[in-house]
């Protein structure tokens, strides 16, 4: 018996360091909600500036901005999930992705924190009524009494009703 | 495998390449029936140098492979070996395996041990093949043996003519080595070389006896010489010595010597007097043009040409080759020292540098702006400054944008061997000819050029030229003539395929197209017709063939140059020709534009693409059928573009006598673009919206301007074609 316990032991930290890894999410506020996604995608945090409009795009799509001479479609989540009021004041915080190989902005109404989630602080994601398609939920997490909504975003954000990308059948 | 060695890989992988793709252009280049000694001494050293790389690096395929490769042309360049078109045609095989082999090495596919040891046989054959016929060998004997002999006398007509002003440019060095065991051909082979580099002047004679010494004036380095020399000559027994008074005159005495050591010379040859002899003798003239000039206040000179005169009659035969070679080569002498040095540098740091090149110009330009709000007086010299910034940021980015500039001979010069295997497969007789290969274009365009012209030249040989036997029945020379031409026309680079073979058979293609569905009627336009043959799946062609036939090529060559920014063109004429253009923009990188604002946003016209612009009154404007509006310009009907109605923008005036007009004019139609206000003329950097978004209609990139907010730059063009297709 205290030879099986060792080789637990042995185990478990290593088991941990991993899933710690893997785990860490950035927590923003959509409206009333709070989602989360993955820091490794996450390349910056900036405010919301002057947008350039681009013709004939779906609203949630507010335009292109310069980032340091790359040019970066900027996309507001509360309009695309219909969540709160797209208002745009001095909170208003843009997240820069880095997914799919490509660069991209979300407008979020604040960015709350940097969590860490332990596999058994993960849920699988309910069935029912979501604004989001369930398929690019990861799964809810539970830190204390909130509830976090974990978005696969690079699956969201390279999926054909986002637009972003164009689609090679045309 | 060690890792010191692998570093080196890459480079000698590259090398390589290029030395093969010498190689090639040599050997396409090469006349069978009079090769040029050069022509072979370059594809010689190539072959061995890529030898010795090969064997350093231990990959004996290909070390074998060229070994044999120099096995043969060594006889080819001694004159053991007469040229044959079945030699150059092994060659290129050979060439083509090594190059499968390089790519073996580099761990991109497999090399076919099978089909190298094939051509390995085959060269060997051809290597061990005794001559063809003792005459002939007589004759290349003597031509080899008269060459020294001609080599020497020119060299005293050209020191007889050659003012002092040229022969002062360079060095003169003065070298000195042992010939004991060089047998005459190799020296002769190497004396050409030496020319190649700059004069050459014997001190003492190299035939007869086992010492050398000479001297050469050159502007090449000490190294390049030994590098000549050291092809034949034991570096132990060389000496190369830097010869500090650069002689300019030729004295007398010295003039007699050499002249008399070339008698010497020439009838110690009794073979190849003999052999001259022998051959029906023509009148000599042309054989030294340089001497008959020959100043006559010179003192040798009188006595060169005395000497001169009987030699070049008994040299009779030899005549037109010899002067073909000696201009040749004098023609390739020229080259090497107009040939520019430079630096290999990987393409990701020039990008970068670009990049931040883009970026200091946005930079400048925002700092113009602030500083243009201070005032002039006081602060004249930042203003001063501001100015000369703005200077200095233009010339360093044209400089740098011109780094990817290149010659689009890049691309052209794979073509003669297209050409050349397709025509023997398909049995046509085809001369490739190429027309302003040094149009230069971004690095970019030529990478993705190059599939859609082979495609392009590809189906001129197999659908556009006829058999021989046709065209002669078509009054037309056997021959069929294919051409490629590059040349700037405003802002774009035109490339040009034409062919003077059948043409498009405009009944032919219409049939097809009604028979597969597609929507056509008898009415159309000839440029309409023509452009269904860039249809998916559209072949006029009676059978697939492996060259052609299955109609996937054009479709993919109008999508690779549409991807491009350019548009393709066709002119034909039934039994006379065809010709396609493509017209691509000079880079990808710069534009000049127009900002024009319409509501709250900027926009950019391409420059190229505005004629001009114009208020126009109220009562220009006319409607047609009610709605759909033209302007009347100078007795012109232009159809009105307004932008806020494309880009569902709210514009600040609605009316069109308020705002300003953009006349536009795109492939041939002309159109007014409707915007608020014109704000000033820029130089943009174009962005791509593409690489993290997606093509937006109307709109072919973006830019970033002075103060930092993102400008849409507009596709012209497409804005153009589609006013006029709803005025159709």
């Amino acid at each position: 018996m205290p030879h099986e316990q060792s080789k637990i032991g042995t185990i478990a930290p290593s088991n941990s360091i991993t899933s710690h890894l893997a785990n860490e999410f950035l927590t923003f506020r959509l409206g009333e909600e709070e989602y989360g996604i993955e820091i490794l995608k996450v390349q910056e945090i900036r405010g919301y500036d002057s947008i350039t409009h681009i013709a004939n795009a779906p609203e949630f799509i507010k335009g292109v901005v310069n980032l340091r001479g790359i040019i970066v479609p900027i996309i507001d989540m509360r309009i695309k999930f219909r969540l709160g009021n797209a208002d745009y004041d001095q909170f208003t915080v843009v997240i820069i992705l880095n997914v799919a190989g490509r660069v991209m902005g979300i407008v979020v109404d604040g960015v709350s924190d940097v969590i860490s989630l332990g596999t058994d602080q993960m849920r699988p994601t309910p069935g029912f009524g979501s604004v989001i398609d369930t398929e690019y939920i990861m799964g809810l997490g539970t830190v204390d009494e909130r509830m976090l909504i974990l978005i696969d975003i690079e699956k969201l954000m390279s999926s054909s009703d986002m637009g972003l990308i164009e689609q090679s059948i045309n | 495998m060690s890792t010191d060695l692998e570093q080196f890989y890459e480079i000698f992988f590259e090398e390589s390449s290029e030395l093969l793709a010498d190689m090639e252009t040599c050997l396409l280049r090469l006349d069978v029936n009079s090769p040029d000694l050069e022509d072979l001494n370059a594809i010689f050293r190539a072959a061995h140098s890529i030898k010795g790389g090969a064997g350093t690096f231990g990959f004996t395929d290909m070390t074998e492979m060229t070994h044999m490769l120099e096995t043969l042309l060594d006889k080819l360049r001694k004159g053991e070996l007469e040229v044959r078109s079945e030699m150059v045609d092994a060659f290129l095989r050979a060439g083509d395996i090594i190059k499968g082999q390089l790519a073996g090495h580099r761990g991109e596919g497999q090399a076919d041990p099978a089909a190298a040891a094939a051509v390995c046989e085959e060269l060997k054959r051809l290597s061990d093949e005794t001559q063809v016929s003792a005459k002939e060998n007589l004759v290349s004997n003597a031509k080899s043996e008269l060459m020294p002999i001609e080599q020497e006398v020119g060299e005293i007509a050209e020191m007889a003519t050659s003012s002092p002003a040229e022969v002062a440019s360079g060095l003169t060095y003065c070298i000195e080595f042992s010939s004991a065991g060089i047998n005459s051909a190799a020296m002769e082979n190497l004396f050409a070389n030496l020319q190649q580099l700059g004069r050459l002047e014997k001190v003492v004679s190299t035939d007869e006896k086992e010492f050398c010494k000479f001297k050469l004036t050159t502007s090449k380095s000490e190294e390049d010489i030994w590098e000549t020399l050291a092809f034949v000559v034991d570096p132990a027994k060389l000496k190369i010595e830097l010869d500090l008074p650069v002689r300019s005159e030729i004295n007398a005495s010295e003039a007699q010597t050499l002249i008399s050591n070339v008698t010497a010379t020439a009838s110690s040859v009794g073979e190849a007097e003999s052999a001259a002899a022998n051959i029906s003798s023509e009148p000599g003239y042309g054989f030294f043009p340089g001497a008959p000039a020959a100043p006559k206040n010179l003192d040798g000179s009188d006595l060169t040409e005395n000497s001169l005169q009987p030699k070049s009659i008994d040299n009779g035969k030899n005549d037109d080759q010899a002067v073909s070679n000696k201009s040749s080569k004098k023609a390739s002498a020229a080259a090497p020292a107009s040939e520019a040095s430079s630096i290999r540098v990987s393409i990701e740091k020039v990008d970068q540098m670009i990049n931040l090149v883009g970026e200091l110009v946005i930079t400048q330009a925002m700092l113009a702006q602030t500083a243009s709000q201070f005032d002039p007086v006081v602060f004249e010299k930042l203003h001063s400054g501001m100015n000369q910034l703005e200077r200095n940021t233009r010339d360093l980015q044209e400089s740098v944008m011109s780094i990817r500039m290149m010659p689009i001979s890049f691309v052209f010069s794979r073509y003669p061997r297209v050409v050349r295997d397709l025509a023997a497969k398909l049995n046509k007789r085809v001369e490739l000819k190429t027309v302003g290969e040094n149009t230069e274009l971004d690095k970019g365009l030529i990478e993705k050029i190059a599939d859609p012209l082979t495609h392009l030249v590809r189906n001129s040989l197999d659908h556009g030229i006829e058999i021989p036997e046709k065209r002669v029945a078509a009054g037309k020379s056997a021959q069929g003539t294919i051409t490629l031409r590059a040349f700037h026309q405003g802002g774009s680079i035109v490339i040009e395929v034409s062919d003077d073979g059948a043409g498009l058979n405009r009944g032919k293609i219409l049939a097809k197209a009604k028979e597969r569905g597609l929507p056509v009627h008898d009415g159309m336009t000839d440029q309409e017709v023509w452009l269904l043959i860039f249809e998916a799946g559209f072949s006029t062609a009676e059978t697939v063939t492996d060259v052609s036939g299955r109609g996937v090529g054009m479709d993919v060559v109008k999508r690779n140059i549409q991807g491009m920014g350019g548009r393709i063109d066709i002119e034909s004429a039934l039994g006379v020709g065809t010709r396609i253009s493509i017209r691509l923009p000079l880079t990808l990188a710069i534009l000049d534009g127009l900002s024009v604002a319409v509501g709250d946003q900027m926009f950019i016209v391409p420059l190229n693409y505005i004629v001009e612009s114009l208020q126009p009154t109220a009562a220009d404007i006319k409607t047609v059928s009610g709605h759909g509006r033209v302007v009347q310009v100078r007795g012109e009907y232009l159809p009105v573009i307004a932008l806020h109605e494309i880009f569902n923008l709210h514009p600040n005036v609605t009316a069109v006598h308020e705002g300003i007009l953009v006349i536009l004019e795109a492939e041939g139609y002309k159109a007014a673009l409707f915007v608020d206000d014109l704000i000033g003329q820029h130089q943009v950097v174009i962005k791509s919206l593409e690489s993290n978004y997606r093509r937006v209609q109307g709109v072919s990139g973006a830019t970033i301007m002075g103060d930092g907010k993102v400008a849409l730059i507009l596709d012209t063009a497409a804005l153009v074609m589609a006013s006029q297709q709803e005025a159709v």
